[in-house]
């Protein structure tokens, strides 16, 4: 596993991921190409049924019937994870390697083992430790997501803590085998808001220690905020705007970064009137063509009808929008 | 301005009101393509119709003796004869048209006994669960108490008062069987009565039998409905066990049941007195747990969706790679 | 103990409307049986979900409630609907006490009290299309004889909350989050309701469609004059469509006072905590934060501690925190808290 270091920690390119419902051919995530670098963080923000989930699903292979991947390619320290080679690689590295938080803890902890007990097993598993070895792992883990008292907490089961605690419970498990990226799917929409800012700073303080990338789902542009180097805007399986966090938020480029930005309600700024994007989110069975975000877009025009891609503006950000593009030529 | 509204309003209600027919299209298309359940379907209509059209169907009449041709063996044996395909009973009754005239017995038996028991069974359940209190308490303690008490005892003693009949065997299955339909139903109704849909329709004034019939029970109907049809298939094991005992139907008419029964002295001298209405159980009660299973299939909507993906996911995707072709050769 | 706490609640809305509230609630306790403990053990638990609540609602005006899970917000909006058991304390509505309303008398409010509910896929029977759903109220209620008598009034309605009438023949399904939010909020209007709970009416939605409802109940209420109990968990929303905002923490109010003096001047370390632990969507100014964080989480209402709720989180607490419990009092004119160090 020795990748050099110029090439990405994960690629993901063109990928193409369909899922064959009744009512049609659900186009979740419709080319989606990204990139992850290593000790950095990647934010992807977009709201239900805009994909954001679905591509991360294709990277740890959680995509299962009736979703098929269809095209595209996923590449990892340069290796694909999709090809018929790949396979093996593939298991190794999941879990390992590349490692997930879940939103919801309580559904992803095993509720008849102890904590102790799911820790220890992933470790035993993945890093061939013995029973001892991997105790004192554990709650050397238990100790970084900062649990109190590790050695009592070991012995409970998940039904015993609060979601907070269960959150950094994954957060460890997910910490347990030293992996090179971490992917975090919403992992604190179901948290209240004062637990959400303590697991935020844990996860700010861990990446920052342990140097690990991390891919961070959320719908929320604040949580992105405080956490990302990078942020990828998806809309309706496209990703509309990439670049570096300080500068999409500072200045958006693509019409629904903006008005994604303007409808998050902010404490620090007074407006009377909340700020909405118009029109209903897009059908990913018939998606508009060209531009998805056109109906809702005030700036749309004819030339929005034909699909564009994402085209790079310099200083490492890429959006794919017509007026965008004309009005950097200008 | 507003009356323009009501009217488009009601255009698309007026538009929509068929609905139901294009479903009923599509859930044949999706049985097409279960094997087993298309099997199970196809049984189930043709021994209804079977039991619908027996006069017509039959070559005899099941009560008709023809003492000269007694115990007369199926066509394929040398003894055989066109006359009577399945061979005769010990009076000389044609087995065919029995078998036959069997299936109304049968079917009638399962169909009053399911809508009986399934509908006393349901609002009780309906009840239990949404009332609670003492209601609840009243209806499982009953259900309990008889659960516990053996129900073929209770057949014997209510067959042994009134004397045993085509009614009295509808009415002792129903009795014995609504329990099954208490419970499930209660248990389904103390789940759904916790969902928002159940409040809201409290919170806006609706009183409790308004909430339990249109907001809980047709909520209900899928997970009932696949109850309903292995129960059916449990009466007519049980109407024929009834019969075989000589507490069911009572000769002259015919029944499965009756037809073994009567058959079981013969057994050695001729199998086929037994053996062709026990296939004719054997195989309603297999067909109706086909149709069963599928529906507890297509009733359990992500199930649904996997069968449709694995059915569909090639055809669809040659479409769609031809439209996208498509799209992208026109400008 | 009952009337230290009026004295200390009933001022602060007192000498801001003149007009008499439209909803009062005075000490409200809610307390549930959770069972006994262990299974031979006599003594029964008990979960104090809602205590000493007290603020009042006036006509056309939106009173927020926040808190977080657990903190009572929903527990309180539902007992003045009456569908919770009250333990203590009294619920008005204009004027008249409602607080022990029996079934019969609950519905009769019904015509004059909502509910939105906050999940618009679960709120929504599924077998059951737009049109019967919105004139659901008007059928049982005794207002029109059956559902095509209600053509019109379902089509205004719809109208009325942005949806096209043909969106009447449909069921739910057929709809996204924010339109089913729409009929949701058509349902609760059918019956000209006064006043309207609404149960976290948009958490469940979508960032750009969040701001579309939260419009449009705003639009309602300028036509309409409708009080509001808008509930929500955290206090980004809350600020454009109240008036008054109470803060709740394990079934207390610590903090009620106008919308502006919560966020320019707040009193209370929780509402401080709470309006920090919301992230600003803007990289360094959220970096750059100084955040006022509450290590642990919220205690367990069946075993509260004794005292302030939030000693146990509180940066400030003392003895007279860990002794005796605050009650709600005046700190400037429009705005009240409950603690003894600020």
């Amino acid at each position: 596993m020795s990748a050099s270091r110029n090439v990405p920690l994960l690629e993901v390119r063109d990928l193409v991921v369909n899922f064959y419902t009744r009512g049609g051919v659900v186009q979740a995530s419709r080319g989606v190409s990204f990139q992850v670098d290593y000790g950095q963080t990647l934010g992807i923000v977009g709201e239900s049924g805009s994909g954001k989930s679905v591509a991360v699903q294709a990277v740890m292979g959680l995509i299962s019937t009736p979703g098929r991947i269809e095209g595209g390619d996923i590449l990892f320290q340069g290796r694909s994870l999709l090809d018929q080679a790949g396979k093996k690689f593939v298991r190794e590295v999941r879990g390992k390697d590349i490692s997930m938080i879940f939103q919801d803890p309580m559904t992803s902890l095993n509720p008849v083992f102890t904590i102790g007990t799911q820790i220890t097993e992933v470790l035993r598993h993945h890093m061939g430790m013995t029973r001892d070895q991997a105790r004192r792992r554990a709650m050397d883990l238990l100790g970084l997501v900062d649990i109190n008292a590790p050695e009592k907490r070991l012995k409970q089961y998940p039904y015993e803590m609060s979601g907070g605690m269960r959150q950094r419970v994954m957060i460890a498990m997910a910490l347990a085998c030293e992996p090179q990226l971490i992917i975090a799917d919403e992992p604190t929409t179901a948290l209240d808001v004062t637990i959400q800012a303590q697991i935020l700073e844990l996860l700010t303080d861990l990446q920052q220690r342990l140097q690990v990338s991390v891919i961070l789902i959320t719908h929320d542009l604040g949580v992105v905020a405080q956490l990302c180097h990078r942020v990828a805007v998806m809309y309706a399986g496209r990703i509309v705007e990439v670049g570096d966090a300080d500068q999409v938020f500072a200045s958006p480029v693509h019409p629904y970064t903006k008005g994604l930005i303007r409808a998050t309600p902010r404490l620090d700024v007074v407006t009377e009137r909340m700020v909405s994007i118009d029109g209903v989110p897009p059908d990913l069975i018939s998606p508009p063509r060209g531009c998805a975000f056109s109906p809702r877009c005030d700036q749309a025009k004819k030339d929005c009808l034909r699909a564009q891609a994402l085209t790079p503006l310099g200083d490492d950000r890429h959006v794919s929008c017509w007026c965008a593009i004309k009005g950097d030529t200008r | 301005m507003s009356q323009t509204n009501a009217d488009s309003l009601e255009q698309a209600l007026e538009q929509h009101r068929h609905e139901w027919v294009e479903k009923l299209f599509e859930l044949g298309r999706e049985l097409k393509r279960d094997k087993a359940g298309l099997v199970g379907v196809m049984l189930i209509t043709a021994l209804v119709l079977m039991a619908v059209f027996a006069p017509y169907i039959a070559p005899h009449d099941p009560t008709d003796q023809d003492l000269t041709a007694r115990l007369a063996p199926p066509v394929w044996y040398e003894k055989g004869t066109l006359k009577h395909i399945l061979g005769t009973d010990h009076l000389g009754r044609d087995v065919l048209s029995r078998t036959i005239h069997g299936a109304r017995v049968s079917l009638w038996v399962g169909a009053a006994v399911v809508l009986l028991a399934g509908g006393f069974g349901v609002v009780m359940g309906l009840m239990a669960g949404y009332l609670g209190g003492r209601t609840d308490a009243f209806v499982m303690r009953w259900v309990d108490t008889q659960v516990a008490f053996p129900g073929l005892l209770l057949a014997l003693i209510i067959l042994a008062v009134i004397g045993p009949s085509l009614t009295t065997v509808v009415v002792v299955l129903a009795l014995n069987g609504w329990m099954v339909y208490g419970r499930m139903t209660r248990s389904a109704v103390l789940s759904i009565r916790q969902s928002p849909y159940v409040e809201a329709a409290e919170v806006v004034g609706c009183r409790w039998p308004r909430v339990i019939f249109r907001h809980i029970l047709p909520n209900l109907t899928s997970p009932l409905l696949t109850l309903g049809i292995l129960e059916f298939a449990r009466i007519v094991l049980a109407e024929a066990a009834l019969s075989f005992l000589g507490l069911g139907i009572q000769p002259p008419a015919t029944s499965w049941g009756l037809d073994v029964a009567m058959g079981k002295n013969y057994m050695f001298m001729a199998w086929w007195l037994v053996t062709i209405p026990g296939c004719a159980i054997a195989v309603t009660v297999l067909a109706i747990n086909l149709v069963a299973s599928w529906l507890r299939l297509i009733s359990d909507p992500q199930e649904r969706e996997k069968q449709f993906a694995r059915h569909m996911a090639g055809a669809m995707r040659k479409k769609m790679h031809a439209t996208i072709k498509k799209e992208l050769e026109a400008p | 103990m009952i009337g230290q706490a009026k004295n200390a609640t009933s001022s602060p809305a007192k000498d801001e409307t003149p007009d008499s509230p439209l909803i009062q609630v005075k000490d409200l306790g809610v307390v549930f049986d959770a069972g006994r403990a262990g299974f031979w053990g006599k003594k029964r638990l008990q979960v104090h979900a809602v205590e000493n609540v007290s603020f009042d609602i006036h006509p056309g005006e939106t009173l927020g409630l926040v808190g977080e899970s657990g903190s009572g917000k929903s527990t309180t909006g539902r007992a003045i609907l009456g569908r919770v058991p009250v333990s203590s304390g009294r619920i008005f509505f204009q004027g008249k006490e409602i607080t022990h309303a029996g079934k019969e008398a609950v519905r009769t409010l019904s015509r004059h009290m909502q509910l939105v509910f906050q999940d618009p896929y679960a709120s929504l029977n599924p077998r059951m299309k737009i049109v019967d759903i919105v004139a659901e109220p008007l059928l049982v209620h005794g207002l029109v004889k059956n559902i095509k008598a209600a053509a019109g009034e379902v089509a205004q309605l719809l109208e009325l909350v942005g949806l096209p009438p043909d969106a009447g023949a449909r069921y739910p399904h057929a709809f996204s989050g924010g339109q089913r939010q729409r009929v949701g909020i058509a349902r609760a209007l059918a019956l000209k309701p006064q006043f309207i709970v609404a149960d976290e009416p948009v958490s469940a939605l979508d960032v750009s469609i969040r701001a579309q409802v939260v419009n449009l109940m705003q639009d309602l209420q300028a036509r309409f004059g409708l009080a509001y109990l808008f509930i929500a968990h955290d206090l980004a929303v809350v600020r454009h469509i109240s008036h008054r905002i109470a803060i709740m923490y394990a079934g207390n109010i610590v903090e009620l006072a106008d919308r502006h003096l919560i966020y320019e001047s707040p009193v209370h370390p929780y509402t401080k905590a709470l309006l920090s632990a919301v992230p600003v969507p803007d990289p360094p100014v959220q970096r750059a934060r100084q955040r006022i964080t509450c290590p642990g989480e919220a205690p367990n209402p069946m075993n509260p501690p004794a005292g302030c709720r939030f000693q146990s989180r509180c940066p400030y607490a003392t003895q007279t925190c860990r002794d005796t419990a605050p009650v709600l009092t005046r700190r400037r004119p429009g705005q009240s808290a409950a603690c003894w160090n600020c």
